[in-house]
């Protein structure tokens, strides 16, 4: 059935097809929107979607702030996967299913790059048993190489590429919603708060 | 029901339809400052527009190339030719896993197809995750808007819904404490979930794989804990390459609600081990409205809303009064090119003012199709006879000049003189919920005329070309008519 509906539809659409035109370029060096100091747009864009950015010199440093945050101390299940970035209080390879990280307060997570024009964070699923880390944990932070904040998206797809991992994301702030009312509320579904950690002097 | 009946229940509680008119246009004011922020904005619609009329122009090679692709990544593909094959080809998948719970992000397609209902029949339960499609799932309605399902809702209502259903108090109306309520709510159902079902925001030919963009992150949630997820798109979804994500992301979220990107824009290239990926590619009539050179432009949306929350008579009428899936100027072009019969009022719900057109972000030439359209439904005799009738009149008296100048007389003369009954009846549509202005002392003909003779005197030899009299008294009558 499936093989006699694809001939259908793909015959349908080839009785008539529009004229052909064009598909345009898209170099990434532009003529896209840039900007004096990025870093300083992305954390304005950062704030304005709910997140924090936090400049450190060193991962060490990043592990130092969440010492000193009250949403990490206070969290009594913690995973980071970055090493010297926080302790983790479970064993993600004890753990095969992941329903059972229903109970995370806590995650810190590598991010690829940062873009400043929406300051959309690039992660991906690559060395993580469970993508849903990025989604069920109550507080979320990414920690990301200073150096690597491109100015915009096209810059960004240059840099990266898409279908190297099962899954991947751009996430820009913490989640939310505005679905009563136009009120905006931070914590829809996913993380409550979102730190953003460019670490100046890191190998990644 | 006509578009004009449902409006007029809409705008019968006043406060009501100025509150709704208000919120959406506070969205446009959103969309607005955004756009401004990108310098290269024209450029990117520009783009936008182009990558699209490329893509429905090979639009078979690229379905191919998607499919192979999606193939070698692990991605199960089904094809679908109608609504019904569609819900056939999902509902026989979640069979297979034996699977009862369904967690569902927000996918217009599956509203299309009413995927929601056949499923509830064969006994799964269906669990609409977006906060406001749940809303609206609470209260057995369908979502008004394609962005904000619950736009026309209250938070009183909301929070009557959630003290029926999910137990909150009784006159909580916080908009925090009914999302944290609904958080905790759908948290318990994201856990139980058998499978998750989203829809598909930008298919990528090139990889074969597919983006899905929400702002709550319920669509991650949703297919990150359960084995089986299944994304249902229409054929339209697709880009040739990765690289026109950056203009699409850079367009969708700043035209939808004046952010300058979803929260989240998962991209899916696989399924998670152990796990499986389908997706259902879904025509649906898409493949009809290709052929037709009128139309065909309105593939390209990419369903941001932007065209709803600018629109004046959506803004005022409300998402339910169009009786569609997607309402607004792009629902009333979508809507009766498939069944003109049911929709044949809607391209007339437009003041032609061309709004829609000017904040598309793909460049959809809203207005001019809606002006096609309704060319359309009086070629298929669907017009009321009333509309026939006044139209009839109106082409009557604006194709006669001494017979438009007489009831342009008449018309004012009576607006002023007239007693309030005699202007304010029945029959004038046009006073029924508004104040007819005063008319001018001098009429536009008149201005003109005033105008034109003092400059023949000052510029004394330098006439107005005699030969042009004739058009120009046609094209003031015109002018008069819309003053």
């Amino acid at each position: 059935m499936s093989n006699s509906a694809r001939n259908a539809i793909l015959a349908k659409l080839r009785v008539a097809l529009p004229e052909s035109s064009a598909l345009p370029q898209l170099p990434a060096e532009g003529p896209w929107q840039k900007f004096e100091d990025p870093v300083r747009r992305f954390q304005e864009v950062l704030e304005g979607v709910g997140g924090k950015l936090v400049r450190v010199a060193t991962v060490r440093e990043a592990g130092e702030y969440l010492e000193s945050d009250d949403r990490w101390v206070k969290a009594t299940v913690r995973w980071s996967a970055v090493e010297g970035l926080g302790q983790s209080t479970i064993d993600m390879n004890a753990i095969p299913d992941p329903h059972e990280l229903e109970n995370v307060d806590f995650a810190v997570l590598r991010g690829g790059l940062g873009v400043a024009e929406n300051a959309a964070v690039w992660v991906t699923d690559e060395g993580l048993r469970h993508r849903v880390l990025f989604f069920i944990p109550q507080h979320l932070a990414l920690a990301i190489p200073a150096r690597r904040i491109v100015h915009n998206m096209h810059e960004a797809y240059a840099a990266v590429q898409v279908s190297r991992q099962a899954f991947s994301c751009f996430i820009s702030g913490p989640s939310k919603t505005a679905d009563i009312e136009q009120s905006l509320v931070i914590g829809a579904h996913g993380a409550r708060s979102l730190i953003v950690f460019l670490v100046e002097e890191w190998e990644h | 029901m006509s578009h004009p009946a449902l409006a007029q229940q809409f705008t019968s509680d006043r406060t009501r339809a100025e509150w709704h008119d208000r919120s959406l246009w506070f969205v446009r004011e959103k969309r607005d400052r955004m756009a401004h922020g990108v310098p290269e904005w024209e450029l990117l619609r520009e783009h936008a527009s182009a990558i699209k009329l490329h893509t429905m122009s090979q639009l078979p090679h690229y379905l191919e190339q998607f499919e192979k692709n999606a193939a070698a990544r692990g991605i199960i593909v089904h094809w679908a030719e109608t609504a019904d094959d569609h819900n056939r080809i999902v509902y026989e998948i979640l069979q297979r896993h034996g699977v009862r719970r369904v967690v569902k992000s927000k996918s217009m397609l599956t509203e299309e197809c009413h995927l929601n209902p056949f499923l509830e029949k064969r006994g799964m339960e269906v669990v609409d995750t977006d906060l406001g499609e749940r809303i609206v799932q609470l209260r057995q309605e369908a979502p008004s808007h394609i962005v904000l399902p619950a736009i026309h809702i209250r938070k009183e209502e909301v929070g009557e819904c959630f003290h029926e259903h999910l137990g909150t108090e009784k006159g909580a109306s916080d908009p925090n404490y009914l999302t944290e309520a609904a958080r905790n709510h759908l948290r318990e159902r994201f856990c139980k979930a058998d499978a998750g079902i989203t829809g598909v925001n930008f298919a990528i030919a090139e990889t074969g794989g597919f983006v899905v963009c929400t702002n709550e992150g319920n669509a991650d949630l949703g297919v990150s804990l359960p084995k089986l997820h299944i994304a249902c798109m229409g054929i339209e979804k697709l880009l040739p390459r990765a690289s026109d994500l950056a203009v699409f992301l850079r367009l969708l979220a700043r035209s939808a609600t004046g952010q300058p990107i979803t929260t989240y824009s998962s991209h899916f290239h696989g399924p998670r081990e152990g796990c499986e990926l389908h997706v259902v590619l879904v025509d649906n009539g898409r493949s009809s409205i290709l052929q037709s050179p009128d139309f065909r432009r309105s593939l390209n949306c990419i369903r941001c809303g932007a065209c709803m929350n600018t629109c004046p008579v959506y803004r005022r009428s409300g998402g339910h009064s169009y009786e569609t899936t997607v309402p607004g100027p792009i629902g009333s072009i979508l809507a009766p090119v498939r069944e003109p019969e049911k929709h044949s009022s809607l391209p007339f719900a437009c003041t032609l003012c061309g709004s829609c057109t000017d904040v598309c972000p793909v460049k959809i030439d809203l207005h001019h199709q809606l002006l096609a359209m309704r060319g359309h439904i009086d070629a298929k005799h669907l017009l009321p006879v009333s509309k026939k009738l006044s139209m009839k009149l109106v082409s009557a008296v604006l194709s006669r000049t001494w017979l438009y100048n007489t009831m342009g007389w008449l018309a004012r003369v009576s607006l002023k003189w007239a007693p309030r009954f005699a202007v304010y009846n029945p029959l004038n549509g046009w006073g029924r919920q508004r104040e007819l202005p005063i008319p001018p002392s001098a009429t536009f003909r008149q201005m003109f005329a005033q105008r034109r003779a003092g400059r023949k005197s000052a510029e004394s030899g330098a006439a107005a070309p005699v030969a042009r009299e004739g058009s120009k008294s046609r094209e003031g009558s015109q002018t008069g008519g819309q003053a």
